[in-house]
C-alpha cells in the first residue's frame, strides 16, 4: 500500500500506487491527498500511476471512489487511464447509478416529550385496536350463534385437541408443583400453631378459587396462545389470509372464531383437571412431611370444599381463555409481513394475554367478594 | 377468435391513486382492461405493480380514484354487492398461498363448498379434473409443505379456477420458476383464456411471458410514480421511443 502523490507542472497530481493492497490491512485514510489537492494552486485534474501496483482488493477501490467523490465535488477531473482496466470497470460501475438521496433513511433524535407523546398515541390506537378487533370478534360469535358463520368444523377439532389434550401433560406438572409449593408456604406457617391439618384447606381453597384457573391460563398463554399468533402470523405473510379475504370468507369466522371457541371450551375442563392436581400435590406434602394421614387430609379437603368453591375458578377460567385466544389471534391477525414479524407477534401475544389475564383476574376478584361468591 | 375481436371493457380504472398514508406509490392510473384479453402490468421491482393488483381484487382501498367491473364501481359498492363481483375473480398469488393446514383437495373444494351446493362427491370429482388440468392429477391428498414451490403455484391456479371465474388474476406466476415451468405455467394461461374466455390479468416483470402471452398492457415507473405506456407489449418494443420503456423491454440492450 504505497501512495505517493506528485504535483506535475500543469495542474495535475500524478498519484502513484504500488505494492499490495489487502483489505486485512485496513483502508488508508484519504488525508494526505486531501492536503496535497487542497493547496493552492488548485489541481485541475488527477492522474494515476500503477506500474508499481502488485495485488490489489475492495480496499483501493474503496480508495479510489472516495477520491473520485472527492474531486467529483470540487470538479477535479479525473483521468482513469493510468488504472488497471479491471479497477477503471468496476469504479465507472460503482458510480454508474447515482445515490438515491431520498432513499437513505434520516436517524433523527425525538426529543423526549415528543417520544412520550408518541407513545401515549400509539397505547390509545391499539386500545382502539384490540376493541375494535373484541367487537368483529363478538360479531362473528354472533353469527356463530345462528349458524351463519363458515368454518370447517374439523378444524376446531383439531383446535380442541391441541389445546385441550395435548396441554394434559404440562398443565399437570404445572399444578401439581404449585400445589406442593402452597402446601410448603402453609406448612411452615401452620405448623407453629400446631394447626398442620389445614393445609387441606388452605391448598384447596387457594386452588379451587384462584391458582387452578390462573397457572392453566399463564401455561395455556404461553403454549397455545403464542401458537396462534405463530400460526395466523404465518397465515398472514404467506397471503393466505389474503386468499381468504378474497373468496369473500371472513377470517374472523374462519379462523380466530374456532380458536376462541376451542380455548374457552378446552380451559375451563384442564382448569378444573389442574384443580384436583394441585390439591394431589398439597396431599404429597401433607402426608408425607406432616404425617397427616391420607384419609384425615381427603376428609378435611372434601369438609372445606363445597362445590360453589369450584365456581369462581371456573368463570375465571372462561375468562381467561377468552383472553388469551383474543390475544393470540389479534396479533396474529395484526402481524406484518416478515418472518420477524411473526416472532414479535408470538412474543406480544403471551405479554398481552399475561396482562389481560392478571388484570381481569384482579377485577373479577374484586366482583366475587362483593356479591358473595 | 371472434369473441375477441369486438372489445368489451371488462374492468376500467379511472384516475386511481394508491397511497400507503401519505407516502404516494403511484398516481393517475388509468386504463381499460378488455374481455378475453391477456392484460400485463409491468415495470421495475417495487414501482407498485402488486399494490395496484391489491387495489383492483379488493384487499387495499386506493386513496383516490375507481375500478369498475362491468361499470359497478367496486370500492363505492356494498359489502353483498363487493362479494358478487369478488366471486367472479380468481386469484393466484405470488406464492400460491394455499391454506396450509388442508390438503389440495381441500384447498380447491373450499371455494366450491362455499359458493355452490354440490354434494360432495360433486365437489371431489369437480376438484380432481381442476388438479387434472394444471397437471397435478393425483395430488389431492397432499398438503402444499409436501409438494414443490412449482407445484403449489399449479395449485394454486387449480383453486383460482375452482369457480370458472371471468376474471383471473396472476401475481409474479413465474418468480421463482425454472424457464419450462415458467413456460408451461404461460402456455396453461393462454390456454384458459383460450379455452374458458377467461379474462387474465398478470403482474410480472418477465420479458419472456410478457411478450409470449400478453395482449395489452400498462408499463408502471416508479420514479415518476405513474403510468407511462399503455398497449400491446409487442407493438410497444416496436414504436415507443420512451428510453425507460425501451431499456425495460429489450434488458437494457436497445
Amino acid at each position: 500500500m504505497d501512495i505517493n502523490f506528485d504535483r506535475t507542472a500543469d495542474d495535475t497530481i500524478l498519484i502513484r500506487i504500488g505494492g499490495n493492497w489487502n483489505i486485512e490491512n485496513g483502508l488508508p485514510s484519504t488525508d494526505e491527498f486531501e492536503r496535497v489537492a487542497g493547496t493552492k494552486p488548485l489541481p485541475a485534474r488527477i492522474a494515476f500511476d500503477t506500474t508499481q501496483l502488485g495485488d490489489w482488493d475492495s480496499s483501493l477501490l474503496a480508495y479510489l471512489s472516495k477520491l473520485t467523490d472527492y474531486c467529483g465535488q470540487r470538479s477535479i477531473a479525473v483521468l482513469r487511464q493510468g488504472l488497471p482496466e479491471g479497477v477503471a470497470r468496476l469504479i465507472e460501475l460503482a458510480s454508474a447509478v447515482p445515490e438515491t438521496k431520498d432513499a437513505r433513511k434520516e436517524r433523527h433524535r425525538t426529543p423526549f416529550l415528543a417520544r412520550v407523546g408518541e407513545a401515549v398515541l400509539y397505547a390509545g390506537e391499539s386500545m382502539g385496536e384490540m376493541l375494535a378487533f373484541t367487537g368483529e370478534a363478538a360479531l362473528s360469535f354472533s353469527r356463530f350463534i345462528r349458524g351463519k358463520a363458515r368454518f370447517r368444523r374439523a378444524d376446531l377439532w383439531l383446535l380442541m385437541e391441541e389445546c385441550g389434550a395435548q396441554a394434559v401433560p404440562i398443565v399437570s406438572l404445572i399444578s401439581l408443583l404449585v400445589g406442593l409449593i402452597l402446601a410448603f408456604v402453609g406448612a411452615v406457617q401452620l405448623k407453629m400453631f400446631g394447626a398442620q391439618i389445614y393445609v387441606a384447606d388452605l391448598v384447596g381453597i387457594a386452588m379451587a378459587r384462584e391458582m387452578g384457573a390462573m397457572m392453566t391460563a399463564i401455561v395455556m398463554a404461553g403454549r397455545t396462545g403464542a401458537a396462534f399468533a405463530a400460526q395466523l402470523g404465518t397465515m398472514q405473510v404467506n397471503e393466505e389470509i389474503d386468499a381468504l379475504k378474497t373468496l369473500g370468507i371472513s377470517p374472523m369466522d374462519f379462523l380466530v372464531m374456532p380458536r376462541i371457541l376451542a380455548l374457552v371450551l378446552m380451559l375451563p375442563l384442564l382448569c378444573l383437571y389442574a384443580n384436583f392436581m394441585g390439591i394431589l400435590g398439597g396431599g404429597i406434602v401433607g402426608v408425607g412431611l406432616l404425617d397427616i394421614s391420607p384419609i384425615h387430609y381427603y376428609h378435611e379437603t372434601k369438609a372445606a370444599l363445597s362445590l360453589m368453591q369450584f365456581l369462581p375458578g371456573l368463570i375465571k377460567a372462561v375468562v381467561f381463555g377468552v383472553m388469551v385466544a383474543l390475544s393470540g389471534c389479534l396479533r396474529g391477525m395484526q402481524c406484518k409481513r416478515s418472518a420477524s414479524a411473526v416472532g414479535e407477534a408470538a412474543t406480544s401475544s403471551v405479554v398481552t394475554a399475561i396482562v389481560s389475564i392478571i388484570v381481569s383476574d384482579a377485577i373479577l376478584t374484586v366482583i366475587f367478594d362483593r356479591i358473595g361468591i | 377468435m371472434d369473441r375477441f375481436d369486438k372489445k368489451e371493457s371488462c374492468i376500467e380504472v379511472q384516475d386511481l391513486t394508491m397511497a400507503y398514508g401519505s407516502f404516494v406509490i403511484q398516481r393517475d392510473l388509468s386504463f381499460t382492461v378488455n374481455r378475453g384479453d391477456i392484460f400485463i402490468i409491468m415495470g421495475g421491482s417495487g414501482c407498485g405493480k402488486s399494490t395496484l393488483l391489491r387495489n383492483m381484487v379488493g384487499l387495499q382501498a386506493p386513496a383516490k380514484g375507481k375500478v369498475l367491473y362491468n361499470g359497478a364501481s367496486f370500492w363505492d359498492s356494498g359489502p353483498e354487492e363487493r362479494k358478487n363481483i369478488m366471486r367472479r375473480f380468481g386469484i393466484l398469488y405470488q406464492s400460491g398461498a394455499l391454506w396450509s393446514s388442508m390438503t389440495l383437495a381441500e384447498n380447491v373444494a373450499l371455494p366450491l363448498s362455499e359458493y355452490t351446493r354440490l354434494s360432495h362427491a360433486e365437489i371431489r370429482e369437480l376438484v380432481s379434473l381442476k388438479l387434472a388440468l394444471v397437471g397435478l392429477a393425483g395430488f389431492e391428498e397432499f398438503y402444499p409443505s409436501e409438494i414443490s414451490g412449482g407445484m403449489c403455484k399449479r395449485a394454486g391456479i387449480a383453486r383460482a379456477m375452482a369457480l370458472d371465474p371471468d376474471i383471473l388474476f396472476f401475481d409474479e406466476p413465474s418468480a421463482g420458476l425454472d424457464p419450462i415451468s415458467a413456460r408451461r405455467l404461460d402456455e396453461l394461461i393462454v390456454e384458459l383464456r383460450d379455452s374458458l374466455g377467461t379474462t387474465v390479468v398478470v403482474v410480472t416483470h418477465e420479458l419472456a411471458s410478457i411478450f409470449a402471452i400478453g395482449d395489452n398492457s400498462v408499463f408502471l415507473d416508479a420514479e415518476s410514480r405513474t403510468m407511462i405506456a399503455v398497449g400491446d407489449p409487442k407493438k410497444l418494443i416496436e414504436e415507443s421511443r420512451d428510453p425507460k420503456i425501451r431499456n425495460f423491454l429489450t434488458r437494457g440492450n436497445p
